[in-house]
């Protein structure tokens, strides 16, 4: 048996190939120069399924009401927008704070529980905050959404254009920024206890870690950065509509994750983007099609493939590949 | 005075028939997840595809309520026997979130499958002329399906009590629920108990489904916009348990009917709070086993 501290400083050690999604997304920003805007909502959406890849993949919290965490960071950064300050980088802040507020206060009953209702609290909350939203027409918009955003340029000297060419690298600094925090974050002493809580909170706890704090600060992280991907959503599209809040939303954000890989902080790059590419290129002709094949996909994975692309690489590549 | 008492009437009246709905497709699911520790979120579409079989031969082939009801039940009970030996099964045992996301998968086929066989919008319900109109109760009138619905509703639960109190099956059910190993080890054959157990979970859900289609419109949407009533019912009123979700489903439906009456407005919040309230309270449900 080697030597844990040093097994655990090279599973960690940065690589080559983490630079590649990065690469490619500068790649998309001149090769599909036309494209820019939705290449931004597939950046903002690499940044949720980050966020979910904490709670869920890390952390093992099975949730299906994270996009209230997402709806409520969107609201928050819009309503800012809307009524207080037109600055965009104060209204992540907004977005992160209402993300994390949400995410703490729900986590301190849906933690207390576990399996089915565990599953039924997550649900209960983000049904509760969705239904907020709809009743709150007044300061949300209600079924028309949340429209009159305006976002001044970011540090006062880049001005969000109509080609998305802003939207899209302020969106990708931000995802690289929260990337980085979180891959330093589950390198971290703190981020292996996560995993051990994870695999087996019995030991954990048999051990001294403070499970209970551990899981909430993840929770309460999680939602932050989900948060911020609501905001830049309402910031780049100005624009919050109900949906954001949705269950299909929460279900559809775990689907392109566990297709990507889950537990493996890249599979929310590759999950999301073939996922968004696909959809975007099929769901136009037949959305009933893309529904029953999302399903079938869905359910041959979890037979088949368990670990998405990336469980599927990893066997093949034999266990040199890292993952957490 | 009078206003007050036959609001309360309608309340009790509607919600009781709601209930008897939300029993019949949820029991079947608590069954299921006490016994197998299966999460199974698909059970909502085999309410809906029971939904779908019974209005069909109602609507299309004029196919008598009764027998339309009885095809719905068989159907579903055979395609979820089917699917519990071939795939279900084979996640028995694996991690919830493995469950949860298989159950989706089939939510979706199943959304996507009605909707191109029967379109988008919620099928007509054309009731039997005998289950039409309005029942007297002396005092004042009540609609005579949601009679009928309390009345079948309380016959099924009787049965149902009877069938898992009384019977050997019943005997072998109880004796798995409480501890699987033990009940194998004396011969229990668990795994076509599981089979037909779900079977008929999974038939009692389409046949609520028929039942229900006037109180839950069948659409595609049906499975996902329901499940949390269904979830709710399982969750509150414990796993594995025959009464605790007749508890819930009754507490779930007079609430609800009584939310959506006082106070429309915010309706949606008191049931979530609610409930939200009675799972820190009992985080097994009311009845569940700790």
């Amino acid at each position: 048996m080697a030597d844990p501290i040093a097994t655990a400083m090279r599973q960690h050690r940065p690589r080559v190939l983490e630079a590649l999604p990065w690469l490619a997304a500068i790649g998309g920003y001149h090769v599909f120069a036309d494209q820019l805007p939705f290449g931004s909502q597939i950046l903002i959406t690499i940044l949720f399924a980050l966020s979910l890849d904490l709670v869920l993949g890390f952390a093992g919290i099975v949730t299906l009401g994270h996009a209230a965490c997402y709806g409520a960071g969107a609201y928050a950064a819009g309503i800012y927008a809307v009524h207080i300050s037109h600055e965009p980088l104060s209204g992540l802040l907004v977005g992160a704070a209402a993300g994390a507020a949400f995410g703490a206060l729900s986590g301190l009953v849906v933690l207390r529980t576990k399996g089915l209702t565990q599953l039924m609290l997550t649900l209960a909350f983000a049904t509760l905050l969705a239904e907020a939203a709809n009743k709150a027409s007044f300061i949300t918009g209600g079924n028309d959404g949340l429209q009159g955003i305006e976002i001044d340029p970011i540090l006062g000297l880049f001005r969000f254009d109509m080609f998305g060419r802003t939207g899209y690298v302020y969106c990708l600094i931000v995802l690289f920024c929260l990337w980085l925090m979180l891959r330093v974050l589950l390198a971290s002493s703190w981020g292996q206890s996560l995993v051990g809580i994870r695999e087996n909170v019995g030991r954990m706890r048999a051990i001294g870690a403070p499970v209970n704090a551990r899981l909430l600060t993840a929770y309460t992280i999680g939602a932050a950065m989900a948060g911020v991907a609501g905001a830049l959503l309402a910031q780049t599209t100005q624009f919050v509509g109900q949906s954001v809040l949705g269950f299909e939303r929460s279900g559809e954000i775990v689907i392109m994750l566990v297709f990507g890989g889950i537990g493996r902080l890249y599979g929310a790059f590759i999950g999301v983007t073939l996922y968004m590419l696909a959809q975007d290129q099929l769901a136009k002709d037949d959305p009933i099609y893309w529904n029953f094949w999302i399903g079938l996909i869905l359910v041959l994975t979890v037979l088949f493939a368990r670990g998405g692309i990336l469980g599927l690489i990893a066997r093949l590549r034999g266990p040199k590949v890292w993952r957490s | 005075m009078d206003t007050i008492f036959s609001a309360l009437v309608s309340i009790l009246f509607h919600g009781l028939a709601f209930a008897m709905v939300l029993y019949i497709v949820s029991v079947g699911l608590s069954l299921t997840m006490g016994l197998m520790g299966f999460v199974n979120l698909a059970h909502g579409a085999f309410a809906m595809v029971g939904g779908y079989v019974a209005v069909t031969l109602m609507n299309s082939l004029a196919v008598p309520f009764g027998f339309a009801l009885l095809a719905a039940f068989l159907l579903t009970g055979l395609i979820s026997a089917i699917l519990e030996r071939t795939l279900y099964t084979r996640l028995y045992g694996a991690a919830e979130l493995e469950q949860v996301l298989f159950t989706i998968g089939l939510i979706f086929m199943a959304s996507a499958a009605m909707r191109k066989l029967f379109g988008p919008i919620a099928l007509p319900v054309h009731l039997p002329a005998m289950l039409e109109g309005q029942l007297s109760l002396g005092f004042r009138t009540v609609p005579m399906y949601r009679a009928f619905l309390i009345g079948f509703g309380f016959i099924l639960i009787l049965a149902l009590w009877l069938g898992i109190e009384r019977t050997r099956f019943g005997a072998r059910l109880r004796a798995a629920v409480d501890n699987r190993r033990m009940a194998e080890s004396i011969g229990i054959d668990t795994s076509l108990l599981f089979t037909l157990t779900f079977a008929l979970g999974s038939g009692l859900a389409a046949l609520g489904g028929g039942l229900g289609a006037d109180i839950l419109a069948i659409y595609p949407g049906y499975a996902t916009e329901y499940l949390v009533y269904f979830l709710m019912v399982v969750a509150v009123g414990g796993l594995g348990s025959i009464r605790g979700p007749f508890v819930a489903a009754l507490l779930l439906g007079i609430g609800d009917n009584a939310c959506k009456y006082l106070v429309p407005e915010f309706g949606a919040f008191f049931l979530y709070v609610a409930m939200i309230a009675v799972l820190m309270w009992r985080p097994n449900g009311l009845f569940g086993r700790v």
